[in-house]
């Protein structure tokens, strides 16, 4: 399958990823947002990692896992992210009960 | 230590000493303590004055360097003395008459509180520290701390009662025209550096040759500059007369010892350069000659007994200045000399008149005198005879020397010369006659209290009244005396002796008879008019302008005082709060607005804030992408 695919796929959940966490309220929403984002830019390590591995396989086994090496610690930081934000979001519900991001500005005033 | 040459350290340092000692002490030292104090220091560098003076080897001049003042890559101004018969002169006449005029002020400021005599006694020595410094010095600069110095301690001085607001004006008057003078003189030293990279007085002919003759004459014009304001000359000269606000002993020091003679040591000192320079010295003939003549004709009319002496001082500087314009240095170190001793006599002798008068100062309100202070009357006369230069006593010997280089250099300027002396003789014995003879015109209050001064003030008049009589016989012309003219032969290794006098003995002769009789027909003439007080009220419209100074005052005031308070209040009311203050505030302003703007940005919504860092990378991605290929 050709590179571009990848690319656009990656680019779509990127874009989506992106105009959700600049548009939505929802603190909830916003941190899927996010994980969109981190798992558009997997893809594209993992797509890219592949191509290069497929190319120079001739020429060393090893070339092109490196970049599926980052994945799995971008999975692993992710995933400790999430239970820190969860625990942030669960924190904030039980003060404002709510978990719209519009009413954590008060450090204004 | 205590021999030569390494003694003359202490001559400044003791003065220096004793301003410490009483200035910082004049809260806890009783006033005999403070009187000795001054008065023993100067007693002490008198006498390592006279060690240096005694033991200076003829030739070449001592040099004593203590450091290196200033050193920038290849200019080197060391911080040195120079001992030589030009200075060693000086010293023994500053610390001589300051000592005489030290043991003078005990008793004159004696009504003054503890502390301010203090204060007193600190300036005054202090300013002897300066004028000693500034002869001492062995390059420009060194010379310059002291010319400075001198200014500050005469503004210090003249406005020693600070509380009168007429004083402290004075004071101001003499500091700022002082500045004036001082800033060519500096100007000067720059343009020398520039063009030779050195200052010292001794490489002072080894520059002549490196130097063009239009640099010489910039820099010995700008020098004279510089004199005219110490030494007040036209146009520089009006500070003089108002300083007598001053202490009388204080003018007495100005106008003799210290300060006023600063710039003819410094011309003589540069004597090199200025007979290299014939334009300068035509300059200095004629402003001297004519300050002589304006300052004399002013003094005519005086009734301050003060007022009538500084005009005298003034003229009589610009004797000095007409014996420098003719090439005679020697005469001009001469007459400072001689004016030193009968000018300190004459001041300290109206102090006296002052103190038995109970601070009256119009000789108008004065006369008969001669029975109630004879000591004072005495010496008084001595040194009105010295000032009018009658044979054998110092006034005369000096003034003859002028005199006839004046002549040498121009039948005029020797015309004027001798108007000018005669008219010194007239205004001399005009106060004299006033204040001394006829019958007293004081109220009766005065006339009860009425003294002679004590010994502190009468014995530095006694003193002063001996060398008035003898000082000029160090230059008693060949004419008289073979082997004569020793002072001029002492200075020669600094001031070089001029060949060759074309001028006959029976000339000469001549001149010395024409002159001195002039003068007593003169004080003759004097006499038969105020012998007894007449009112002197005239309205003739010369009388009234020599009465009112020729104007100068007036003159000044509009031409520059007057524009200048006028700039001052258009900056103040127009420049300061519109442009300067606009200025600033603008900017104030201005940021103050953009920061209101920025501010707008810190919104407090998480959202915005990734919106813009999304905006900002996209932004730089593009530019990174498209225009940074």
């Amino acid at each position: 399958m050709p590179i571009n695919y990848y690319l656009f796929l990656s680019l779509a959940l990127f874009t989506i990823g992106m105009v959700g966490v600049l548009t939505r309220r929802n603190a909830i929403i916003i941190f899927m947002c996010i994980e969109l984002m981190l798992n558009a830019v997997n893809l594209l390590l993992v797509a890219f990692s592949k191509m290069h591995h497929l190319k120079n396989l001739a020429l060393n086994a090893s070339v092109g896992t490196d970049g599926q090496l980052f994945v799995f610690f971008i999975m692993v930081v992710a995933a400790a992210e999430v239970s820190v934000g969860l625990a942030i979001i669960v924190m904030m519900y039980r003060n404002i009960h709510s978990v719209d991001i519009q009413f954590l500005n008060r450090l204004k005033h | 230590m205590f021999s030569f040459p390494n003694i003359a350290y202490f001559i400044p340092l003791l003065p220096l000493l004793g301003f410490l000692v009483n200035g910082l002490g004049r809260k806890h030292l009783s006033k005999g303590a403070i009187a000795w104090i001054g008065s023993g220091v100067l007693a002490l560098a008198f006498a390592a004055s006279l060690v240096v003076f005694l033991n200076l080897p003829s030739g070449g001049p001592t040099l004593l360097n203590a450091f290196d003042f200033i050193r920038i890559g290849e200019l080197r101004i060391p911080f040195a003395f120079q001992l030589d018969a030009l200075s060693s002169l000086f010293l023994l006449i500053i610390t001589g008459i300051g000592f005489l005029i030290h043991v003078y002020s005990s008793a004159y400021m004696h009504e003054e509180s503890a502390e301010h005599y203090g204060r007193y006694f600190a300036y005054l020595n202090l300013f002897i520290f300066s004028m000693l410094l500034l002869v001492m010095g062995a390059n420009y600069v060194i010379m310059f701390i002291g010319w400075e110095g001198v200014g500050l301690c005469s503004y210090l001085l003249i406005g020693y009662w600070f509380r009168k607001p007429a004083y402290t004006q004075a004071a101001n008057k003499a500091f700022v025209m002082n500045r004036v003078g001082d800033l060519a003189f500096l100007i000067a030293i720059f343009w020398l550096i520039a063009r030779t990279g050195s200052v010292n007085f001794v490489d002072l002919p080894a520059a002549l040759s490196s130097l063009s003759s239009s640099d010489i004459t910039w820099i010995t014009m700008l020098l004279f500059v510089g004199a005219t304001g110490k030494s007040a000359q036209i146009p520089l000269y009006t500070w003089l007369p108002d300083a007598m606000a001053g202490p009388t002993p204080v003018s007495a020091l100005i106008h003799a010892a210290t300060m006023v003679t600063a710039g003819i040591y410094m011309i003589a000192r540069s004597n090199l350069l200025y007979t290299a320079a014939p334009l300068t010295l035509n300059v200095i003939a004629v402003i001297g000659i004519a300050t002589a003549l304006l300052a004399a004709s002013i003094a005519i009319r005086q009734n301050d007994i003060k007022k009538v002496l500084a005009y005298s001082t003034v003229s009589q500087l610009g004797f000095m200045f007409l014996a420098i314009g003719a090439g005679a240095y020697g005469a001009a170190v001469f007459h400072v000399m001689t004016h030193a001793f009968f000018k300190a006599l004459l001041f300290l002798g109206s102090g006296s008149v002052i103190h038995a008068m109970s601070g009256e100062q119009d000789i108008r309100r004065m006369g008969g005198l001669k029975k109630v202070l004879p000591i004072t009357y005495f010496t008084f006369l001595i040194g009105c005879i010295a000032i009018a230069g009658i044979p054998p006593f110092s006034g005369f010997f000096s003034k003859d020397a002028i005199l006839l280089s004046a002549f040498l250099k121009s039948p005029i300027l020797y015309g004027v010369a001798l108007f000018t002396a005669l008219l010194t003789a007239f205004y001399m014995f005009r106060m004299f006659f006033l204040t001394f003879g006829g019958t007293f015109r004081g109220t009766d209050e005065q006339k009860h209290h009425l003294h002679e001064s004590p010994l502190a003030m009468t014995l530095p008049l006694m003193v002063l009244a001996v060398l008035s009589v003898i000082g000029g016989w160090v230059g008693i012309p060949e004419l008289f005396l073979h082997g004569g003219e020793r002072l001029i032969e002492f200075l020669s290794p600094v001031i070089p002796v001029v060949e060759g006098h074309a001028i006959s003995h029976s000339t000469e002769y001549l001149l010395m008879g024409l002159s001195t009789g002039l003068v007593l027909s003169v004080i003759f003439f004097a006499w038969t008019r105020y012998r007894q007080y007449r009112s002197e009220e005239s309205s003739a419209p010369f009388a009234r302008l020599l009465e009112n100074k020729w104007y100068v005052d007036e003159l000044y005031q509009t031409a520059i005082v007057q524009p200048l308070h006028r700039f001052g209040g258009w900056l103040r009311s127009f420049f300061e709060p519109k442009i300067v203050d606009g200025l600033i505030q603008g900017v104030g302003r201005s940021i103050r607005y953009i920061s209101q703007q920025i501010r707008l940005l810190q919104s407090g919504q998480t959202g915005n804030y990734a919106l813009w860092m999304v905006i900002s990378i996209v932004v730089i991605l593009s530019i990174q992408f498209f225009v940074r290929k």
